[in-house]
């Protein structure tokens, strides 16, 4: 003879308090109280915003156009330009602000596409189960395993000159596995239970109950995946334009070091050329995963800093 | 022993898939790379590279995509990887024989460090949680680790090799010294190893230490712990033998998927560097359109991931015995 | 110290943690006593308090059930263990007070062998040599029922009853002379948990350790424990025999919980829960806790927090009863 639970009280970090279960319609303004509320991700957030900024009104932000070569090459640092010139007379700064477009698009586009494949076996994984599971699982475990950078190494080094599309489709197509194993093992155990078996039960048909139940409760997780491919992608991109598998004439911070590691910036003491765009990269990776960090800490009570305790008796 | 033959299983199959993925992809790329290839060198070239070519890339004239394929992967499994164009008229496997000890030195070295320093610090800082370490750290790592690696060694040569002059900023060793096993070659090459292995350092630990740091945390509030602290056992068990050696589980396993961003890290350390290790040699491959020599590298690669993953795996059977009974 | 003497006294405690929401006083001025040999059963709904009143009895307080002792003293044979440091707990640990804890699979080690478990801790705080923790080890067993070639197990290859027993085993390594239980039977079927039950009574008897056990399954220990504590919202509600408790409850709260059951042989009558849920310990309601669920609710009940009076030699924190004070 149990005390009857009125109620069904949650165990956590605060764990008395009864947790009533939330009306869809609560989670997402939830979501934007906690990330306001945590410093990393505003950090984070404001950096994002940033260079959403620079890369939607480059043209009224930089002084200059990125590809004229018209002042003194190989200049340093000075008031007219912030971070010199470059060998052949480009404004570093403008490069810079112009590069902004392509290095985000990258993030975004290549991110997506590879969360969305992500979602798309993780799920189907956990959903149809049996030897489509298996045969699914499989191909994400190989694809995780090979290591997919000399991958695309391999693959532009056949196709010179790799256009931002290309980029972004291989960088895609290549980077979700990480992100499904996880959506797989978060969609199988949510598969199980309750809410799921009573809308199964009412008769709702597969992709809804995948959709509209599944999906909802997994948004923390797929927003992680994203932020993480994201990172990736940026981190990738420049990488790969940096070894010269880019396009070389594309306006990006990964073609910008190329072109300084070509004409040894650093020996010549052109500092900001070879070492700015590296910073911005590190930037808009940083954006990325700090507010990835961020999330983690929202999803899980645990991870946070601990509080103070208040008044005592 | 089912579980060691899964895993073998499954190693055998992705290695099979990397070989096919060299096959395939220069068929499937726009305007067949492989035939336009041979067509370009055919009568430019001499025989012997002409017939490197042709093993790279499983052609012969006249024969069937399947039977290019079977005789392709019949020269892999007796080794015969053709000879190299960057290096001619070396053969291909000798010359990715003289990389690998440079990368595995390297990269491979600092790599274990990475994860075991990563590991006891992240346990540690999660141990004395609220200290100054854990409320430093964090932050700290989760920016580090999304510096890209090439960019921190742009700035390592920029300060420790132009501005101070302290190390060397190129190559494995000095190119005008002599090869010998003395002891000023052994200097000249630990010397050369410095930057290179604290620019992978530092850019891989953050995400050891981070993880393990959250694994910890999460150890700590579970009942074994609690009845660690019941049993009134000293703090240094509790710390090893309760919560490090639990904690540590996910991360063995996490090391096998992190091995990625170990080998492109490298690969880009490597270029910025020019460290004769088997990224750079792959670099140099693609820029010289080495085809067989890149191939080759490139299974290298995949075989050295696979091999790492065996060993993550046997340290975890050693060290969860759940996993040793699993079905 | 003296048979007459509590083994265990407990005044004034109270616990409280930190939260997003304020502070919270999980454990509010809580008092009782414990006699050697006793069986003390603490019951109440999940959030009620009584496992942190346990972890804070015990000096385990940490996550998940965090927070910090704020006031009281726990007098356990003599000495006020709130003001001891943890050098000085390690001493009283295991030997004279051990603890239980609720589903063996997350309490016992997974990497460590049972045999491991009881070595450590055999070593933390004795000089025996390892052949005499051994032979100790192999007793322990054998008082559970278990046999000693488990020791060579792992938590994983064992069953859930005889994990569950393994850790009470282990918890008499030393023969305490108190045995901590954090709802150790939770975790089992109803049938395990009766036998469980059974042994710990038969342990009792054999080795006369007292027993504080945490249970929200008041029929469990309906036939066991000698005095049972009723915990509602952080206080508590009623203590007192159990039998007396059984078949005239005092407070509206315990009268509430046997209403909800029905009994086997007893006439069929309409099950009725209690209306509402525990109050929200970060804002406590002014006045007494159960009030807003109370059936007997008057207006003096919302304006002052009762205190425990007693009743009989029991007592009970209700208005209904304070013109008894003695």
């Amino acid at each position: 003879m149990s005390v009857p639970a009125v109620t069904a009280p949650v165990q956590g970090a605060a764990g008395f308090e009864p947790a009533e279960p939330q009306p869809r319609s609560t989670v997402g303004t939830n979501l934007l109280y906690a990330v306001l509320r945590n410093r990393k991700a505003m950090v984070g957030s404001l950096l994002l915003l940033f260079f959403t900024v620079l890369a939607i009104f480059p043209g009224q932000i930089a002084p200059d156009d990125p590809q004229a070569e018209i002042y003194l090459p190989g200049q340093s640092a000075s008031a007219h330009h912030w971070f010199g010139t470059t060998s052949y007379g480009q404004d570093v700064l403008s490069q810079l602000i112009w590069g902004t477009r392509q290095s985000l698009i990258v993030a975004v586009a290549a991110g997506g596409l590879a969360t969305v494949l992500a979602v798309l076996v993780g799920v189907s994984a956990a959903y149809l189960g049996g030897i489509a599971d298996g045969l699914l699982s499989l191909v994400t475990d190989v694809i995780l395993v090979i290591p997919i950078f000399p991958l695309i190494i391999v693959i532009a080094a056949y196709e010179k000159n790799a256009g931002l599309l290309t980029l972004i489709i291989v960088l895609g197509a290549l980077g979700w596995s990480y992100g499904a194993r996880q959506l797989r093992s978060q969609a199988l155990s949510i598969r199980n239970r309750d809410f799921v078996e009573v809308a199964r039960v009412r008769g709702e048909r597969r992709l809804y109950v995948i959709v509209f139940e599944l999906l909802p409760t997994m948004t923390s997780l797929i927003v992680a995946s994203f932020l993480g491919a994201a990172l990736y992608a940026v981190l990738a991109a420049a990488g790969l334009q940096f070894v010269g598998l880019g396009d070389p004439n594309a306006q990006s911070w990964g073609t910008m070091l190329y072109w300084a590691q070509n004409n040894e910036a650093l020996g010549s003491g052109l500092v900001y050329w070879a070492i700015m765009p590296g910073v911005c990269v590190a930037l808009l990776g940083a954006a990325f995963a700090l507010m990835n960090y961020a999330f983690d800490e929202i999803s899980n009570p645990a991870l946070r800093p601990i509080p103070k305790l208040g008044r005592r008796k | 022993m089912r579980f060691v033959l899964r895993r073998l299983g499954f190693f055998v199959v992705t290695l099979w898939a990397a070989i096919t993925l060299n096959f395939l992809i220069p068929r499937l790329m726009p305007g067949n790379a492989a035939v336009a290839m041979m067509a370009r060198y055919r009568g430019r070239v001499n025989p012997t590279a002409l017939h490197a070519l042709e093993i790279a890339f499983g052609v012969n004239n006249h024969q069937s995509v399947l039977s290019a394929y079977l005789s392709y992967l019949g020269n892999i499994a007796r080794g015969r990887f053709g000879t190299s164009l960057t290096f001619f008229p070396d053969s291909v496997s000798h010359q990715v024989l003289q990389a690998l000890p440079w990368t595995l030195g390297l990269v491979g070295a600092t790599t274990i460090l990475a994860f075991i320093l990563g590991t006891l610090i992240g346990l540690v800082s999660a141990w004395r949680r609220g200290g100054l370490l854990d409320g430093l750290l964090p932050p700290i790592f989760v920016i580090t680790s999304a510096f890209p690696y090439f960019w921190l060694a742009l700035l390592a040569i920029w300060v420790f090799a132009i501005k101070l002059g302290w190390l060397p900023q190129n190559g494995g060793y000095d190119y005008t010294t002599t090869v010998a096993w003395s002891w000023t070659f052994v200097v000249d090459v630990l010397r050369h190893s410095v930057l290179p292995a604290m620019t992978i350092l530092l850019t891989s630990i953050g995400g050891w230490i981070l993880t393990m740091r959250n694994n910890v945390i999460g150890v700590l509030s579970e009942d074994y712990v609690r009845m660690a602290r019941a049993k009134g056992l000293s703090p240094w068990r509790i710390m090893w033998s309760y919560a490090g050696r639990n904690a540590i589980l996910p991360n063995l396993t996490g090391f096998a998927m992190s091995l990625g961003f170990v080998v492109s890290g490298a690969i880009l350390v490597e270029f910025v560097f020019n460290y004769p290790g088997v990224g750079w040699m792959l670099l140099q491959a693609v820029e010289n359109q080495d085809y067989a020599l890149m191939q080759a590298l490139f299974l290298l690669i995949v075989v050295a991931v696979l091999f790492a993953i065996l060993v993550a795996d046997a340290a975890t059977a050693v060290l969860d015995p759940r996993a040793r009974d699993v079905r | 110290m003296s048979e007459r003497e509590p083994l265990l006294v407990v005044r004034d405690l109270s616990v409280a943690y930190g939260s997003d929401r304020g502070t919270v006083v999980a454990v509010d001025h809580v008092d009782f006593e414990l006699a050697r040999g006793e069986f003390l059963a603490i019951v109440g709904e999940s959030g009620c308090g009584k496992s942190t009143l346990l972890f804070a009895l015990t000096r385990l307080l940490g996550p998940p059930f965090s927070g910090e002792i704020i006031g009281g003293e726990v007098l356990f044979k003599g000495r006020d263990m709130v003001t001891l440091g943890e050098r000085q707990m390690r001493s009283i640990r295991w030997r004279d007070m051990s603890v239980v804890m609720q589903s063996a699979m997350n309490a016992l080690n997974p990497v460590l062998t049972i045999a491991a478990q009881m070595r450590d801790v055999c070593e933390a705080h004795s000089d025996m040599s390892a052949d005499e923790i051994r032979r100790r080890s192999e007793e322990v067993l054998r008082l559970v029922s278990i046999d000693p070639v488990h020791l060579r197990s792992y938590p994983h290859q064992l069953s859930g009853g005889m994990r569950q027993r393994a850790m009470i085993a282990m918890a008499l390594l030393f023969t305490p002379d108190l045995v901590v239980m954090d709802e150790p039977t939770s975790a089992l079927d109803v049938v395990a948990q009766r036998s469980l039950i059974v042994q710990i009574k038969e342990l009792q008897a054999k080795l006369g350790f007292a027993v504080i056990f945490v249970t929200h399954d008041m029929s469990l220990v309906s036939h066991f424990s000698d005095r049972l504590m009723v915990m509602y919202a952080g206080q508590i509600a009623e203590v007192g025999g159990t039998r007396r408790i059984f078949d005239k409850p005092l407070h509206p709260y315990t009268s509430g919980l046997l209403e909800a059951f029905p009994s086997i042989r007893g006439p069929n009558t309409r099950l009725t829960g209690i209306p509402g849920s525990p109050p929200n310990l970060a804002r406590p309601p002014a006045g007494c806790r159960f009030s807003p669920r109370c059936p007997h609710v008057t207006d003096v009940c919302r304006a002052h927090e009762p205190q425990l009076v007693d009743v009989d030699g029991d007592e009970v924190r209700c208005v209904l009863y304070n013109g008894r004070a003695a």
